[in-house]
């Protein structure tokens, strides 16, 4: 069973408790039980789900906050990660590597 | 519901345990220091005051039992860490210190032991240069430490205490997604029982705190705490711009974790729900029981800021600094760290680490996500095990021998202590 956990009402991401691949549906915990949304990307465990459409600038929340913002426009179903959700700090997460999370900014010479 | 940290609520079920058990209101053996504090453990330390002496210092305490060692390993002193040094060497867990020094270095293991003696604890000191190199100084730190043991045995007053009498200090690291649905969520359930009980609980990481301003100072006991929280908050916002680097591993965002405003959510939680009676720098205790925000962000000076916690065991000194008796530290992604001093005990909220991992993490919150137990289930738990290793059952890094440490060079203002020497 493929299941995501969903904190807070408000929330427009859930976080997939199994890896989910592509076409899976997700079955929501926590605040949204028996809900279900359907992947349109793999999502792997602990990352993120986006449960609507969020537009390129609208808030990413998660535990009923922004988490960041879209950095392009995010389908229901897709990963969110660093690739379409930025922080409102942290300038240089985004230029990490969308998998691995290492640094591509470093020069090891 | 408009909190959006205390409306993260996986469904409790109704407790089934009877509340007659409650850990709160058990009574175990601990040891009560001169100053009043009360120690779970009676350790002997010893400390270096010079990379150059940490060979010597280890070896003088292998194979010695209840021997914990810490150090600096500058030449040039730092009033910051001789802060530490002090604050460790005073903890209500260590009975007895031995300083060691090279002997050309600028901090004092003769200054430490004198701050130690007048603490009530057996204390001695010398330089390897003095004692002739790395074999007659062994030999001869092995013998003192003898010696003080036996004294420390000596004094030792022995008195029941229970929830009220613990520090308890926390902080997270190696984190993932499961960290803040339920690693740090079970944790701050279980700092609120301890303040209920009237103990004492600490966090810190601040930095892991960015974007959280408004949530921080609506937890503040009152108004002159508020601007305390602010001062914090904005100074931790301000060191994470001009250093370019926010509190976020590529651990962190590999375990699924995309912004430090989503660390930061996440890594609050585990300061639970009461009210946050101050700020406290590292090397102070607090004053009064309830919960505790440490800064451990340095303060801008002449050598610009520096570094905040470069790793996990730096942040754990600072929370032992404070008094804490017992350590906790989140971890998703799974640690093997352990501390000297203040035993550790590892949390983890992600089942599969637990098991991966069993050899090195105490608990398994992992079990609320998998629905086989309530936040509070869990948090009940937890009290048990923090209680039990109060009361001398060691934690796994402990039982392993794990005692690492890290006391780096860094400033922070602290206006009646900084002449003398590098502040």
């Amino acid at each position: 069973m493929h299941t995501a956990f969903k904190i807070n009402n408000r929330d427009n991401v859930a976080t997939a408790l199994v890896d989910c691949p592509v076409g899976a549906k997700i079955l929501l915990r926590g605040v949204a039980e028996q809900q279900q949304v359907m992947s349109i990307e793999e999502i792997k465990a602990q990352h993120k789900v986006a449960l609507c459409d969020i537009e390129a600038g609208e808030a990413v929340v998660k535990y009923g906050k922004a988490i960041g913002y879209a950095a392009n426009a995010i389908s229901k179903g897709d990963w969110v990660h660093l690739h379409n959700c930025a922080s409102n700090y942290d300038e240089r997460s985004n230029t990490l590597d969308g998998h691995s999370g290492a640094p591509t900014d470093t020069q090891y010479v | 519901m408009n909190d959006p940290i205390r409306s993260m609520v996986i469904p409790e079920r109704q407790l089934t345990r009877n509340m007659s058990e409650c850990p709160s209101t058990r009574s175990w053996k601990g040891y009560r220091r001169a100053d009043g504090r009360v120690g779970i453990r009676n350790i002997t330390l010893v400390v270096y005051t010079v990379e150059c002496a940490k060979f010597v210092a280890h070896a003088i305490s292998q194979g010695e039992e209840e021997v914990h060692v810490i150090g600096f390993p500058g030449c040039y002193d730092n009033a910051y860490a001789i802060r530490l040094m002090l604050a460790l060497a005073r903890h209500p867990n260590v009975g007895a210190v031995l300083s060691v020094g090279l002997g050309c270095e600028y901090t004092q293991p003769g200054r430490i032991a004198e701050v130690v003696e007048a603490s009530g604890r057996p204390s001695a000191h010398f330089f390897i240069q003095d004692a002739g190199g790395t074999k007659a100084s062994i030999t001869r730190g092995k013998a003192v430490l003898r010696t003080l043991k036996d004294e420390s045995v000596g004094q030792l007053e022995e008195v029941p205490m229970g929830v009220k009498d613990l520090v308890v200090g926390c902080e997270c690291g190696g984190s993932d997604a499961t960290s803040g649905l339920v690693g740090n969520p079970v944790v701050g359930r279980l700092f609120d029982r301890i303040v209920d009980a009237g103990g004492t609980v600490v966090f810190e990481e601040i930095v892991e705190q960015i974007g959280l301003k408004d949530i921080l100072l609506s937890r503040a006991r009152s108004e002159q705490v508020a601007a305390e929280l602010a001062a914090t908050y904005d100074k931790a916002e301000r060191y994470c711009r001009e250093v370019r680097q926010f509190s976020a591993s590529p651990g962190n965002f590999a375990g699924g974790l995309t912004t430090i405003e989503e660390k930061s959510l996440g890594a609050f939680a585990k300061s639970g729900s009461k009210p946050i009676e101050g700020v406290i720098k590292v090397s102070q205790a607090p004053v009064h029981a309830g919960l505790w925000l440490m800064d451990s962000v340095p303060d801008e000076h002449y050598m610009q800021f520096g570094y905040t916690n470069p790793n996990d065991s730096e942040g754990l000194m600072d929370l032992i600094s404070a008094g804490a008796q017992i350590v906790l530290f989140v971890t998703g992604r799974g640690s093997v760290i352990g501390s000297p001093i203040a035993p550790l005990v590892k949390v983890t909220g992600n089942s599969r680490t637990y098991t991966r991992m069993s050899d090195d993490m105490d608990f398994d919150a992992g079990r609320v996500l998998n629905g086989e137990i309530s936040l509070q289930e869990a948090a009940g738990e937890l009290l048990e095990l923090v209680v039990s290793v109060a009361g001398g059952q060691p934690s796994k890094p402990e039982a392993l021998g794990h005692r690492e440490y890290f006391i780096p060079y860094k400033h922070q203002d602290v206006p009646s202590l900084i002449e003398g020497c590098r502040a």
